[in-house]
């Protein structure tokens, strides 16, 4: 579980994701859409990132990106140096995404254990690994259910486990918690910054919810819609991402963090209401 | 040959019935209102014969319901009956034994029809899976090879079957029959399988993506597991299909020993014996039932692969 010792959000040689001048435009029969624009952005080893904006912003196209499930369209993605493609080659990062995305024939130890299956693992690798995963996300006596014997965020924790199967340094994910209620919401998030702290992985956190960003985060990366820019970074300083606790959702360190979020989201918008596509719960 | 169509579904009803995975109690009820309906078929036949009239109900010249005379609806006893004694009075073979034999031996040609089409539908989806490009050239041409009717295609295959001779090996008629088999039944699996191929979800194919793993990893690990819930009601199909072309291929192409055949050589002894035409229908209806049958054991065995599955 501690493959890499890396402590704390200091940049320290390598970073685990350096984003540098990228714009990414789709096309389409109705002309060129630019999803991205001017993107400048170094995730360090074993930092929490989260990149929150309204809907359209490109913080999902921003993490495909750094998956190489898409190529931008200038400038250039690397992953502990290598390119992004590389990384993806070479197993650097695991990903999760809204929907946990299971196979629905394999049970949860199996679909835990594809990816070491599909890159050749042995056998007994591979069970020690899911029974240590298992544990980890607290689902010991789930092993042999089938998927759909699962609630959401029980499913959700198995496609964390899943994408911490071969010990990424970076986890990528996208809105993971986005279709799970809140109480679950806010339980996955304390178990996410308990797993982030024993496994010391980097990750890149897309949300759409204030509260989830900064009570996650040692960064939140704020975007703007149209084309998607980043409009601020904001230092969360509630202290190690490791050492938060659920009762720091009440502490007022939190809600200042939270106000300040919420203002750069708003930003030059003035007057005008919220954002459509923020949660500000 | 009116039986064709209760054929289809017949077996249509039949594989549907076993498909679903239900508890024992819930599946002996199913089983047991099966056979009432089967009860009640033979009920409404008897009424219907001893109520109806003498000619029939015709409106407008047109005859739209059946002569309920012996000769036109025999009793359902009779026919039973007649499946009991023998074929005719020079053979001591009884004619369920020879229907039984008939219905063996179309179910040997059908299935082999139905592997080569299996095969084939296979092949070309993972084609049109492959390449978009084949997708579109060739997926128009599937769907017209079904518009050909079955009585053209008959002789011309037994025409260039004949002309085939390699060493040792000769084209025999019931390869014929199994080729025209195997052409109706290969679109229904080209087509749910193109499907089937095509249904993981984005995150899916993201994720294989994300594991850097190659087309054909993705495709024995995702895309051929997904697609078995769409698979198991097109081999269903196909088994129909082989049936019903291994059937009419047999009389156009004038294989003996199978029930395509038997059912128009009994229908030629109607007139005398009426009771005898109807025993190759019931073999037929008993070949699509077991075509199906064998499906549903196919689907019993990979039901792994078949959760969360959306009753198609």
């Amino acid at each position: 579980m501690t493959e890499v010792p890396t402590t704390g959000p200091v940049p320290i040689g390598v970073p685990a994701v350096e984003v540098r001048g990228v714009d990414k435009t789709f096309s389409s029969k109705n002309g060129t859409v630019t999803a991205l624009e001017g993107i400048d952005l170094a995730v360090a080893p074993g930092e929490f990132v989260s990149l929150i904006g309204p809907s359209g912003c490109g913080k999902s196209t921003l993490l495909r990106l750094i998956a190489d499930l898409e190529a931008p369209s200038t400038g250039s993605v690397t992953v502990f140096g290598k390119t992004a493609r590389q990384a993806r080659i070479d197993q650097e990062y695991g990903i999760a995404f809204q929907q946990a995305g299971l196979l629905p024939w394999r049970t949860v130890r199996a679909n835990i254990e594809l990816p070491l299956e599909l890159h050749g693992a042995s056998r007994a690798e591979r069970t020690a690994r899911a029974t240590e995963l298992l544990e980890l996300v607290g689902l010991s006596d789930f092993g042999g259910s089938y998927p759909d014997q699962l609630s959401g965020g029980m499913q959700q924790r198995v496609a964390i486990a899943r994408a911490l199967a071969e010990r990424p340094r970076l986890l990528l994910m996208d809105e993971p918690f986005g279709a799970l209620d809140e109480m679950t919401r806010e339980r996955m998030q304390t178990e996410l910054v308990r797993i982030c702290g024993e496994t010391g992985a980097a990750v890149v956190f897309v949300t759409h919810s204030i509260p989830e960003a900064v009570f996650l985060s040692n960064r939140v990366v704020v975007m703007s819609p149209r084309p998607g820019r980043i409009r601020e970074v904001l230092a969360v300083d509630l202290g190690r991402a490791a050492d938060r606790r659920d009762d720091l959702r009440e502490d007022e360190h939190f809600f200042a963090n939270v106000s300040a979020v919420r203002e750069l989201l708003h930003g030059d918008q003035g007057a005008r209401p919220a954002v459509r596509g923020v949660e500000n719960r | 040959m009116p039986s064709l169509d209760g054929l289809v579904s017949a077996a249509g009803l039949v594989g549907s019935r076993l498909r679903t995975r239900t508890p024992s109690a819930f599946r002996w009820r199913r089983a047991t209102l099966g056979a009432l309906g089967l009860l009640l078929l033979a009920v409404v036949w008897e009424l219907y014969k001893a109520l109806g009239p003498e000619d029939g109900v015709v409106v407008g010249g047109l005859t739209v319901l059946p002569r309920t005379t012996d000769l036109a609806m025999p009793h359902v006893w009779d026919v039973l009956a007649r499946l009991g004694q023998p074929v005719n009075s020079t053979q001591d073979t009884l004619v369920w034994q020879a229907v039984l034999g008939a219905a063996v031996f179309s179910l040997g040609v059908a299935g082999v029809g139905w592997l080569v089409g299996v095969v084939v539908g296979l092949a070309l989806a993972l084609l049109m899976q492959r390449f978009r490009t084949a997708e579109s050239a060739v997926l128009p041409w599937v769907i017209l090879s079904q518009t050909v009717p079955l009585i053209a295609i008959a002789p011309l295959v037994r025409r260039w079957g004949s002309q085939i001779e390699i060493g040792a090996f000769q084209w025999e008629n019931w390869m014929s029959v199994a080729v025209i088999a195997s052409y109706l039944a290969f679109f229904p699996v080209a087509v749910g399988a193109l499907r089937g191929l095509g249904s993981p979800d984005a995150i899916h194919t993201d994720l294989f993506r994300s594991y850097a793993v190659g087309w054909w990893t993705t495709l024995w690990r995702l895309r051929l597991p997904a697609s078995v819930p769409y698979l198991l009601p097109a081999l269903r199909l196909a088994a129909a299909n082989a049936v019903i072309g291994a059937v009419v291929a047999e009389v156009s192409i004038g294989l003996r020993g199978g029930i395509g055949r038997m059912i128009i050589e009994y229908a030629q002894s109607g007139s005398g014996d009426p009771a005898k035409t109807w025993a190759p229908i019931l073999g037929a209806v008993l070949l699509g039932l077991l075509a199906a049958g064998v499906v549903a054991l196919l689907g019993l065995l990979l039901g792994r692969f078949r959760r969360g599955e959306v009753s198609a």
